[in-house]
């Protein structure tokens, strides 16, 4: 997701798109975790692609001469490992690195499910209102009535675990934020002047839900899908670290934590370094929602 | 504010019904037969199983089975573990509590530190102190509390060797459950060592399971603060002479407390799924363990009374949570 296609249909308004991207950067920039956020996040999606070339080993690869060696900075440790290696010998750099791809994966295909399923019924339930809005509304609050982690788990018990399984209980559970989003501003819009303009032009339905109102949407949309980003991943490990995720020996960082729980008094860095990637990815992700709030967000700006 | 309480009511009762129909579907939707799912591993003999058909209705059409579910679970029947071959609410009563006092003090860590620190950080906006603590709260807002829970066991029990690894108390104590909260009992009994036991396995536990509502009451607190020290009647009061501690422990903090009490409220849920990480990693014998657990022995019983009853426990502190905001803000009722 680049910030550039995310923004370009809010500056849709503006008499130059370029000006409304300048804006953006403008107040995305002062924040500086923002941009922080955003420069680790490029890391991380630089390091999934080429996690190939950048790893020294293959994820899979086990040393039978290594198992449980500490990092290299650490007495015992080499340069060989950089990170030490896992209890069956598995270099942790490279499970790391080709984690990164899992996690990105997870946070990306979960968002574009709920991103979906939560536009599509917050878009109808917003605009006929009537007994479709009550019907799906209801649907949502239900959802939204079990924590979230727990549903997901039962989800997951009636699919069957596993990586996509796993991520298509995730989207369910997160897209009701979606559909309340999508709902209450397509009834805010939708009787604004330009809607009815529309309409007396004689645009149809579905014309007018898609092309009229939606874009007019987007931005707590971005801000809340860059929130779920985050949280998908969060959740996709801790349903990994309960064994009901990504199962071994995926190198998914949550699924790694879940394989190393035993070894955590003896060798400390089978457990610190995957948690740690799974922190500095959804910390960066959330800076940048934050900053995404700021410079989306009218009411809080101060021109 | 009985007709705000009674309105409060009759919008959950579309929600209860839905609950229900989802833990009704959970059994029917597993893979498989739905007996021979109920039975987990060992199986049934045919005779067996036919017997519990007629025992569980399947052979009824499916809205009878409903309307049977829904008659056991309202007289308090909620099926018998296949594991443990106990009642699952006797389980879940001997259960609950661990989980009640595991997330009482969570919330009591979250809220002793986040409110004040909320206050300071607001007070003294763009300090150092402001920027540090928002940091902060962001890392722990952002923490997988399951790799946090590891990360205290390794420094504290095993590097320190301060705190027990896991569960609620020594082995060498038994107390026959009073009010089901250790800390509690222990003291009822007198038992010093006993109290010091119990307190020393919730530290861990307590402080992994608070850290994502501390964040979030901290971040919460620091706006609603700020909303309020711009207001108007603040600064009457400070323009009356009244000293910096009174207009902000008084005069502010009632008014920005109002949308932390709803925070805090909406932080039940994210406690108990916290319960399910929190209690698994601690070995914690709570309701939380008690589902991941039942879900691997396949218990569906347990998973789908579980699930109900933690529902309705959600549902119904939410429903406290509203009643409780009425009552401290007036303008919600009217509306």
């Amino acid at each position: 997701m680049s910030q550039s296609t995310e923004i370009a249909p809010m500056a849709a308004g503006s008499p130059d798109r370029l000006t409304g991207l300048k804006t953006f950067w403008h107040y995305f920039s002062v924040n500086r975790g923002a941009v922080i956020g955003l420069f680790v996040f490029i890391l991380l999606v630089l390091a999934a692609l080429f996690a190939p070339l950048l790893a020294p080993y293959a994820p899979d690869v086990q040393d039978k001469t290594a198992f449980l060696r500490p990092p290299a900075w650490q007495d015992g440790g080499s340069t060989q490992y950089l990170l030490g290696t896992d209890p069956v010998g598995r270099d942790i750099l490279s499970r790391l690195l080709y984690g990164a791809r899992f996690s990105l994966l997870i946070g990306a295909v979960v968002v574009t499910l709920a991103l979906t399923g939560g536009i599509t019924l917050g878009l109808l339930a917003g605009y006929f209102r009537g007994w479709v809005d009550v019907a799906i509304m209801r649907v949502m609050d239900l959802i939204l009535a079990f924590p979230s982690l727990l549903l997901a788990l039962v989800l997951v018990t009636i699919l069957g675990p596993g990586l996509f399984n796993a991520m298509l209980a995730i989207s369910l559970v997160l897209q009701p934020h979606f559909a309340r989003l999508v709902r209450a501003a397509v009834m805010a819009e939708k009787s604004r002047e330009y809607v009815v303009a529309a309409k007396v032009a004689g645009a149809g339905h579905l014309r007018l839900m898609l092309a009229t109102i939606l874009p007019n949407c987007l931005a707590p949309l971005i801000v809340q899908g860059t929130l779920s980003f985050s949280n998908a991943i969060l959740e996709a490990a801790a349903l990994g670290f309960l064994g009901l995720g990504a199962q071994p020996p995926t190198p998914e960082w949550g699924t790694m934590l879940a394989s190393a729980r035993e070894f955590i008094l003896r060798a400390w860095w089978v457990v610190t370094f995957p948690g740690l990637a799974i922190l500095v990815t959804v910390l960066a992700i959330n800076l940048i929602g934050d900053g995404l709030r700021d410079a989306l967000d009218p009411k809080l700006r101060r021109s | 504010m009985l007709r705000y309480l009674l309105n409060k009511v009759a919008l959950l009762i579309p929600t209860l019904v839905g609950i229900t129909i989802c833990a009704f579907a959970f059994v029917r939707l597993l893979p498989g037969d739905p007996i021979l799912a109920m039975a987990g591993e060992h199986g049934v003999t045919p005779a067996r199983y036919e017997e519990l058909k007629q025992q569980f209705g399947y052979n009824l059409p499916i809205w009878e089975q409903y309307a049977r579910y829904v008659g056991e679970v309202a007289t308090g029947d909620f099926g018998v573990s296949i594991s443990s071959k106990r009642p699952v609410f006797e389980e879940f009563k001997t259960l609950f509590p661990a989980t009640l006092e595991l997330s009482f003090f969570a919330m009591i860590f979250a809220m002793v530190i986040g409110i004040p620190a909320g206050i300071f950080a607001a007070v003294k906006r763009g300090s150092w102190f402001d920027q540090s603590l928002m940091g902060t709260a962001l890392v722990g807002y952002s923490m997988p509390i399951f790799w946090w829970g590891l990360l205290l066991i390794i420094f504290f029990s095993g590097y320190l060797g301060w705190t027990p690894v896991s569960g609620r108390i020594g082995l060498q104590f038994f107390l026959r459950p009073i009010t089901g909260f250790m800390t509690i009992d222990s003291l009822i009994y007198g038992k010093w060592d006993a109290f010091r036991s119990a307190l020393s396995h919730l530290v861990l536990p307590a402080i992994v399971l608070g850290t994502i509502p501390l964040a979030v009451i901290a971040r919460q607190t620091r706006s609603a603060m700020l909303e309020v020290l711009g207001e108007d009647y603040v600064r009457t009061a400070r323009a009356k002479g009244l000293s910096s501690a009174r207009v902000i422990g008084v005069h502010a903090l009632r008014n920005a407390l109002i949308p932390v009490v709803t925070t805090i409220g909406l932080q039940v849920g994210t406690l108990l799924a916290g319960a399910i990480l929190t209690e698994t990693i601690f070995a914690w014998p709570g309701v939380g363990k008690w589902m991941v657990d039942s879900i691997f022995k396949r218990d569906y019983v347990v998973v789908q009374s579980g699930l109900l009853l933690i529902a309705l426990i959600v549902m119904a502190v939410n429903l406290i949570v509203d009643v409780l905001y009425a009552v401290i803000n007036p303008r919600i009722r009217a509306a």
